[in-house]
């Protein structure tokens, strides 16, 4: 504002007049003599800047945490980086006594558990949302869909207590046994069937992050145009070719937002796995085995470790969390931008 | 079509039948006056939670006094100065990227800059923890709120002469104000029952909070450690304390929800 009315001065001036004003630079009177601010505009402008300058630090602190996250993790994950080099990532010992760690099975874990949560839970998500936007009378829709918010809402440490307490000895009567009578001779359900293990912790992932995914989808369905979505009708269509032809390639863009979303909370969750995955550092095909994720290491074993080595492997696991999910931000950021760029218009 | 997608819309209500009717069922038994009122105790004698419940209460209020006033001001630049500019597509990236970190990831940075150069834990690391958690959500309810005012109204403040400063923090968020409450209260909602940042920065503790320079008592560690205990009456303290966690949670989103409704007539 301040400098419009400079530049506005400037612009009256034409070529002959320049040239005067040139010459008379040094003679020019001061931007405050010309402009002659009362107190109170003074005052003003002072706060302008103060107030662009706080709203510009607390943006770009979010920025400065985001890197120091990073070079935190970086310099405290040295020492084992030293020690174990590259194969830290394959290695499948862990072994807090000799002194000697790897990822292998904490990385093999969380990959696994996230597996299983995102096919057990995008397409139910993506059926659940056509339902609740398409297919619903609109009390229902209302109702399942306030029940799908709450279920985000709930803390991760509920599903875990629920998951224990609860789905694990469900799990073992009433599925993992009869799993393991029937199909046994499969090496994915072979293992012992105490409830808890990979399967479960998938499960109760899927559990949690269905609702986000769900929430997400919804939103993008309802913004669809329903002018599109008629004029597909008009033309003859069934509900299932408008929902797929039209619906679906028109919120492209914002499903894979959704799925990526829940895809970041699943690699992440701590509590809710942590307590039926049971914590053991073995890789093995059965899903009934216990395993471990990153997370749930690091829940259950930093406030054990106690030499150097030990935190530092930790924390070199937290950084290769971190640096999954920042990769996993990276190329959805640029897929998106791609898909924008090539559907035009739509979302 | 209808028939498998109703299906699958039923089974996501039964289990959120299932897991409130279970968190009600057992935790119901364990409140009474004393759940309430008396520090944590050892397994086999009676005690209460009274101190987690004081600690998870500081910890919140003070991690919500820090990050509420950093996501709003960051979600003002965002939505005021930094529109177009690539700093602004910067600290969007940003906010993407912290509102995708686990938790437990930010805990442990959190550990690495406020409790091992000070050598013990403390409350105000946690609620630190917190606070960096709750600061992008907060920062992007907010842009997006303010995105939602009509140009034309920060446009006439502006022709009538008044500063910036004053169009935005008066007028703008007058006009979102349901809005940025909103994301405030869902922001502070989640933050509440978050455990994984608290378990290597503030702890737990058996005592009253007297002060946050040292471990905190707060209610989801102690949900925690009580759970996985193998002590009958401490897991029945468990149930009861995530009936109270879930119940809070529960309350303030319902809350924010209804203002949100409220906001859009």
């Amino acid at each position: 504002m301040y400098k419009r009315q400079n530049t506005v001065i400037e612009e009256r001036t034409d070529f002959s007049s320049k040239i005067l004003l040139f010459t008379s630079l040094p003679f020019y009177p001061a931007k405050e003599e010309i402009m002659e601010l009362n107190p109170i505009q003074k005052y003003n402008r002072a706060l302008d800047y103060l107030f662009k300058g706080t709203a510009a630090f607390f943006a770009l602190l979010i920025v400065a945490v985001m890197i120091g996250i990073l070079l935190q993790l970086l310099e405290n994950s040295l020492p084992a980086i030293h020690k174990f080099g590259f194969s830290f990532l394959f290695s499948q010992e862990w072994n807090p006594v000799s002194g000697k760690f790897g990822a292998a099975s904490s990385i093999y874990g969380t990959l696994i558990s996230t597996v299983i949560a995102m096919i057990l839970a995008v397409p139910l998500s993506l059926v659940i949302a056509l339902f609740l936007v398409e297919l619903a009378p609109p009390l229902i829709g209302n109702l399942v869909g306030n029940a799908i918010e709450l279920l985000a809402a709930i803390p991760s440490i509920i599903y875990g207590m629920w998951g224990l307490f609860v789905f694990a000895p469900f799990m073992e009567k009433h599925i993992q046994i009869p799993l393991q009578e029937h199909f046994g001779f499969i090496p994915l359900f072979q293992g012992p069937p105490m409830g808890i293990g990979m399967l479960s912790a998938g499960i109760i992932l899927a559990l949690m992050v269905l609702p986000f995914v769900c929430a997400v989808m919804r939103d993008v369905f309802r913004m669809v145009p329903s002018v599109v979505k008629e004029a597909s009708y008009g033309m003859g269509s069934t509900t299932w070719e408008v929902t797929r032809r039209v619906t679906i390639s028109y919120g492209v863009q914002g499903l894979l937002g959704a799925i990526i979303l829940g895809l970041g909370r699943a690699i992440g969750e701590t509590m809710a796995v942590t307590f039926v995955i049971g914590n053991s550092h073995s890789i093995s095909p059965s899903l009934f085995e216990a395993g471990n994720t990153i997370a749930s290491t690091l829940a259950n074993e930093f406030t054990e470790a106690d030499n150097p080595i030990y935190l530092s492997a930790l924390v070199s696991l937290g950084l290769v969390l971190f640096l999954i999910t920042f990769v996993i931000q990276i190329i959805a950021h640029f897929w998106l931008k791609r898909i924008r760029k090539s559907m035009g218009g739509g979302l | 079509m209808k028939i498998v997608s109703g299906l699958a819309s039923f089974i996501g209500i039964l289990f959120l039948t299932w897991i409130l009717f279970e968190v009600v069922r057992k935790g119901a038994g364990a409140l009474n006056i004393s759940f309430f009122t008396e520090l944590t105790s050892p397994a086999g004698i009676a005690g209460g939670v009274a101190n987690a419940i004081i600690g998870t209460v500081l910890i919140t209020l003070l991690a919500a006094l820090i990050g509420v006033p950093a996501g709003l001001f960051a979600g003002v630049y965002l939505s005021e100065f930094g529109s177009y500019s690539r700093l602004g597509s910067l600290v969007r990236f940003s906010i993407n990227v912290m509102i995708g970190v686990p938790s437990i990831i930010v805990g442990l940075f959190v550990y690495t800059i406020l409790v091992l150069p000070f050598k013990h834990f403390s409350g105000y690391a946690g609620a630190a923890a917190l606070a960096i958690i709750m600061m992008p959500v907060a920062a992007r309810t907010t842009e997006d709120m303010l995105n939602l005012v009509p140009n034309s109204l920060k446009e006439s403040a502006l022709a009538l002469g008044t500063p910036r400063w004053r169009t935005t923090l008066g007028i703008v968020f007058r006009a979102a104000k349901t809005g940025l409450i909103t994301g405030v209260l869902l922001a502070v909602a989640r933050v509440s029952g978050e455990t994984a940042p608290l378990l290597f920065t503030a702890m737990n503790s058996q005592y009253w909070p007297k002060s946050l320079n040292e471990p905190t008592a707060n209610l989801t560690i102690t949900i925690f450690n009580y759970a996985m205990s193998p002590y009958a009456d401490w897991q029945e303290k468990a149930w009861g304390a995530s009936l109270l966690i879930m119940t809070g949670v529960l309350l303030l989103t319902i809350l924010a929800r209804i203002l949100a409704k409220e906001a859009k007539k």
